[in-house]
């Protein structure tokens, strides 16, 4: 398919806050229960010692803060939850931080919120 | 995860500030790698931006040499991989190909016409761990499509798009846009939605290599564009969160330029099936010193080759680019439409309407509305193939 297009990889995402998440499928509440889109890849790149969060022409360069938020969102546990894993690692969790950071990941369909779960 | 508690810095998905230094870190680590694998292919798009010097390009990079260029791509800090061409499935070797590449840890993602993808094949693909596949479409309907395409193929590519979306791969439907297709861009939405795909990338021809010898019969007029537009629009708001819409803009009619490729050499590059490496895959048609994996290494020519440093950062800028705020947004646009339009790759580029030269576009543009026929002027396919053994 040869034809040049302005590339678009290397998006970042970006801290603006924008009104996300006001339609159903992006709502993200304490009770959502985020996971990676399926067509996302997290891992961990040795070369700029980060995890990157790889999808189809999309590269976002995460902290270690929001690779341990989305090594946890496995489509089980609630943004509550999250928040709850996360205070066992670290003294000081924001909920509205952590809520953000995945409603604008869940802007950008990196991350779904799952609504069929197995609940045993 | 074994870290004791500490302070919890904001979540973020911004990176640090590139490492300044010496002229090795000076050079940000490349993000993704176009790989064309060959430029052989089985249609005959007039937009085609492959090089009209096909015949350069017969000779190809054995398995053995891309998989080596793959591993210093890796080891450069390339994520993402795009495997392009040319038809990439014509290169027999490509389910290897994949699994080395994925073995590295990259994003891999097909850019394919879809012609050769047999069940078969894109079965022997998932398995090697191929992430994503993206199909182009020239229209909504065969009998355009096809023609645009200069083969029959459009149904073969629905079948594919079904056989991506059954092995559970997120697929991409990219129709390059130009004068002639371009009013169906609500039914290629349509079509986009029935095949469920999960992106659309509209995408207007950039005027390259078959694109630029066509020129004066792509370029839409200025009333197409803003129906188009507004299709676009209204699709964005009834499918979101279900299809994320990429539109493209002809640049001709913007009023700034294109960020061509992020700028030169500071997120990405491309390998032709030849092995020379390129800050973007037209700088071929650029009188620059040549750079070849044959003969040097991908950090080498990434970092210090005299072709990538030629227009790194804003050194090398002209007037009115050197003093503009949007120096480091547009990066002065695109070196191979400046060379192309004034014949000086240092100039700005003429689709800022701040250029001097900015005239050239404006009456390209002007002719482009001046015809009234959507079928106004002459296209010149592409040859079908660009290897002499392959018929």
């Amino acid at each position: 398919m040869p034809s040049i297009k302005p590339i678009r990889t290397e998006k970042r995402v970006r801290t603006e806050k924008r009104a996300v998440g006001e339609r159903g499928s992006t709502a993200m509440t304490s009770s959502s229960r985020p996971k990676l889109a399926s067509h996302m890849r997290m891992r961990f790149d040795p070369v700029r010692q980060q995890h990157v969060l790889l999808g189809p022409e999309s590269v976002v360069v995460l902290n270690q803060t929001g690779a341990d938020i989305l090594a946890v969102c496995d489509g089980r546990r609630t943004v509550a939850d999250i928040v709850a894993a996360l205070r066992g690692r670290y003294d000081r969790v924001i909920d509205e931080d952590v809520r953000l950071f995945l409603a604008r990941l869940a802007a950008k369909r990196c991350v779904e919120i799952c609504v069929e779960i197995d609940d045993e | 995860m074994s870290s004791p508690a500490r302070r919890h810095p904001p979540p973020s998905t911004e990176a640090p500030p590139a490492s300044r230094g010496d002229a090795l870190r000076a050079a940000a680590q490349p993000v993704g790698l176009l790989a064309e694998l060959t430029y052989r292919c089985p249609l005959s798009c007039p937009y085609c931006s492959n090089p009209v010097t096909l015949g350069d390009y017969h000779d190809e990079l054995t398995t053995a040499q891309w998989q080596r260029v793959l591993a210093e791509a890796q080891e450069l800090g390339v994520l993402q991989l795009h495997l392009s061409g040319g038809e990439p499935l014509l290169r027999r070797d490509l389910v290897e190909l994949v699994a080395g590449a994925r073995e590295l840890g990259f994003y891999t993602n097909l850019i394919t016409s879809a012609l050769g993808l047999s069940r078969r094949r894109a079965e022997q693909l998932r398995a090697a761990g191929l992430d994503h596949v993206q199909i182009s479409i020239q229209a909504d309907e065969p009998a355009l499509s096809d023609r645009i395409a200069g083969t029959p193929s459009f149904q073969r590519k629905i079948e594919a798009a079904h056989i991506v979306k059954e092995l559970g791969w997120p697929l991409t439907v990219n129709v390059v846009l130009h004068r002639r297709n371009i009013d169906r861009v609500a039914a290629v939405l349509d079509l986009a939605e029935e095949l469920a795909a999960d992106f659309i990338e509209l995408a207007n021809t950039q005027y390259y290599g078959w694109a630029w010898r066509n020129h004066g019969a792509l370029l839409p007029n200025r009333t197409q564009l803003e129906r188009a537009e507004a299709v676009v629009r209204a699709a964005r708001e009834r499918l979101k969160g279900r299809m994320e819409i990429v539109y493209v803009l002809p640049d001709y009619y913007s009023r700034y330029p294109k960020p061509c490729m992020g700028g030169w050499g500071k997120q990405q590059l491309t390998v032709t099936p030849n092995g020379d490496v390129l800050p973007c895959p037209a700088a071929h048609s650029l009188p620059l010193p040549r750079a070849s994996v044959r003969e040097d290494s991908l950090a080498w020519i990434w970092a210090l080759s005299p072709l990538f440093q030629r227009f790194r950062g804003t050194d090398w800028m002209p007037e009115p680019c050197r003093s503009c705020e949007r120096r480091e947004i547009d990066f002065g646009g695109c070196r191979c439409q400046a060379f192309q339009l004034t014949g000086d790759a240092a100039r700005t580029d003429p689709v800022c309407h701040l250029s001097p030269d900015h005239d050239i576009v404006a009456e390209k543009v002007r002719a482009a509305n001046e015809r009234t026929g959507i079928r106004d002027g002459v296209l010149t396919p592409r040859p079908h193939r660009g290897h002499p053994s392959s018929g």
